[in-house]
């Protein structure tokens, strides 16, 4: 009696949007979509990430896994921080972060403001320049070895055909200094059209009737392009540039099939180190250590980052 | 003479369109070189691939496509003579070479586990995904930018530091070398992707939509799978193709933690191996058709690209 009561009630006062919908509260109905998702980031990332915290300050070694595991405290952080061809892994990393980025940063640019130009076509040669950054790194690695090669390859042959520089001098990957370009000319040969792709973007967001408005003043196109243009696009470029920096700290296919760190260790990069201490030395303890720290230096860096791009932003 | 208005001298002038034109088009023609060297060579016999100076005309031949897909013996031409007439043009081909067929190629299964594992974790992802990011749109959810942003973080650690942990649970567990464990693993890369991108596209669909289905009687659910899921397709599809491109294209955590029955394609072909080194037209061959279907997903996602690729931090 008193049930049929309330139904009726509930029944004649309109539901303030299904509040409940049978036994499922929106709150519930919520966590039950957002749970999954939580689990699985929990299971695959959180959950190993915690487990190599815990590696970090042993001696384990994976493929030994019946030794008995020693607690070392900090010292895996300290050999690491002492450790000579770690800094230099570190250095060749930032070099070759350093050298990508600004190449793929000017050429982007340039193409994204002439591609705004919107010239015929200009949709088909955007399409056909986007094609690079869609390939698989490895792939793509893996071929560019065969177009380095001295005596066979493309790239020499071209190279030669302008320059008069006999082939066999132009050894991209077994050269020392020449080494490191191979793998940034193909990197930015790769990731260009991305850059290319956001700065096309902050280009398209800056309002026509600011230039407009410079025209009306007479500002010269050069004065246009320092004034309005280039801070304009200055959120989108640093943007480009945070995900190309995360991605090329972390860079490991393309170098791993182009050179695999040689000659020597010349292109080795971090990534490569962490390989080779952890897949090929079996210092699972040592190595975890240097992935903790090259993930709190990519997140470190990228929060400082973010923070300066937000100002750039309000401004 | 003439005047200008303000708009017409702000619009570039006919040259200077022209000029930009031709710096892309002739920029893109060399950015596309080495793809067309790739497709060339597949087409070349192995002595044409690795002539000096490059062949640029030559006498195409299918016959890197037959090395890619089957693995050779090298016999005696007395051998070779004594076995019957060639069943193919694969078994001339390598007869001339003094060798014969002695059996399919890795090729194919491997490809067949790139589908897999690239299809399968896409699913998993935006299946996923999508119920988050309608959570996230549509409910108060506790600490969502906290969350959020803990998701997009997961992006960020290097593959070869996560591999080192998830390699040992995953030999724990039994998941080593196994395509379930590959399309967990690329599903919980992807989702991240997914949640952000697809957060972005629900967000544009007004809340009034399910709200007036409510009104109608329909519940949450059926509001969500009525009026919100077929709003949102364009968007779902999108994130589909570039957790699919994602998943096809990975090699860290495949070569890291795949050895043999559930290896994927990109470490597989670098491994193509001729007589004295790299089959290149093998290895062209094969790179030639794991690069088809991404070809064909770029043409169709042009649009779409550039939320994909940024998290959907731009809108375009």
């Amino acid at each position: 009696m008193l049930n049929r009561t309330a139904e009726n009630v509930a029944r004649a006062t309109p539901e303030p949007l299904a509040r409940k919908v049978r036994g499922i509260s929106d709150k519930g109905l919520a966590w039950l979509f957002i749970s999954p998702t939580i689990l699985l980031l929990l299971a695959i990332n959180i959950f190993p990430l915690f487990w190599a915290i815990y590696l970090s300050f042993t001696n384990y070694r994976a493929n030994r896994p019946n030794e008995v595991v020693k607690n070392l405290g900090l010292a895996n952080y300290q050999r690491i921080l002492g450790d000579k061809d770690i800094w230099i892994a570190m250095q060749t990393t930032a070099h070759f972060v350093f050298w990508t980025i600004l190449l793929q940063t000017l050429i982007g640019f340039t193409l994204a403001w002439l591609i705004d130009r919107k010239f015929r076509g200009h949709a088909f040669w955007t399409t056909l320049i986007l094609v690079p950054m869609m390939l698989s790194p490895a792939v793509v690695g893996n071929f560019w070895r065969f177009l380095y090669e001295p005596q066979i390859g493309l790239f020499a042959y071209a190279i030669s055909f302008v320059t008069r520089i006999p082939p066999t001098d132009i050894q991209m990957l077994s050269n020392v200094s020449l080494a490191p370009w191979s793998i940034i000319i193909v990197d930015t040969w790769m990731w260009t059209p991305y850059v290319m792709l956001i700065c096309l973007a902050g280009l398209r967001s800056i309002p026509e009737y600011i230039y407009e408005a410079a025209e009306v003043d007479r500002a010269s196109n050069w004065r246009q392009f320092w004034s309005i243009t280039l801070p304009m696009a200055l959120p989108f470029i640093m943007l480009a540039v945070l995900f190309r920096g995360i991605e090329n700290f972390k860079m490991f296919d393309m170098v791993n099939l182009l050179t695999g760190g040689g000659p020597g260790s010349t292109t080795e990069v971090a990534s490569i180190t962490l390989k080779r201490q952890a897949f090929e030395s079996w210092r699972t303890g040592y190595s975890s250590a240097f992935a903790i720290i090259l993930f709190v230096a990519v997140f470190g860096l990228a929060n400082i980052y973010v923070k300066a791009l937000n100002k750039v932003k309000q401004r | 003479m003439s005047l200008t208005t303000a708009h017409s001298v702000v619009a570039p002038s006919t040259n200077s369109k022209r000029i930009a034109g031709a710096i892309i088009i002739a920029y893109a023609l060399i950015s596309i070189v080495p793809l067309l060297w790739i497709f060339a060579t597949s087409f070349k016999t192995p002595p044409d691939s690795i002539a000096y100076p490059p062949k640029i005309l030559f006498q195409p031949s299918l016959e890197g496509y037959c090395n890619l897909f089957t693995t050779r013996t090298r016999q005696t031409p007395e051998y070779i003579n004594s076995l019957g007439p060639a069943t193919g043009f694969c078994d001339e081909t390598t007869r001339k070479r003094n060798m014969v067929i002695a059996g399919p190629s890795n090729f194919l299964p491997r490809f067949v586990n790139s589908l897999i594992i690239a299809f399968g974790s896409t699913f998993c992802a935006v299946f996923l995904g999508t119920l988050s990011a309608y959570g996230f749109s549509r409910f108060k959810v506790p600490l969502a930018d906290d969350l959020l942003f803990f998701i997009l973080s997961t992006r960020f650690m290097p593959p070869i530091a996560v591999a080192i942990p998830i390699y040992l649970m995953y030999r724990e567990l039994g998941l080593s070398d196994t395509a379930l464990g590959m399309i967990l693993l690329y599903t919980a890369v992807n989702v991240s992707l997914a949640v952000w991108l697809l957060k972005g596209f629900i967000d544009e669909i007004p809340r009034e939509y399910e709200e007036a289905a409510m009104i109608d009687g329909y519940t949450r659910l059926q509001a969500f799978w009525r009026t919100v899921l077929p709003q949102a397709t364009t968007g779902i599809a999108a994130t589909a193709i570039f957790c699919l491109i994602f998943a096809w294209n990975e090699y860290a955590f495949a070569a890291l933690l795949t050895s043999g029955t559930a290896q994927t394609a990109p470490p597989f072909i670098p491994t193509i191996i001729g007589e004295g080194g790299q089959d290149w037209p093998a290895v062209a061959a094969g790179t030639t058709i794991f690069l088809v279907p991404i070809l064909v997903f770029t043409i169709l996602l042009r649009k779409q690209l550039l939320r994909g690729i940024t998290f959907g931090a731009v809108r375009k």
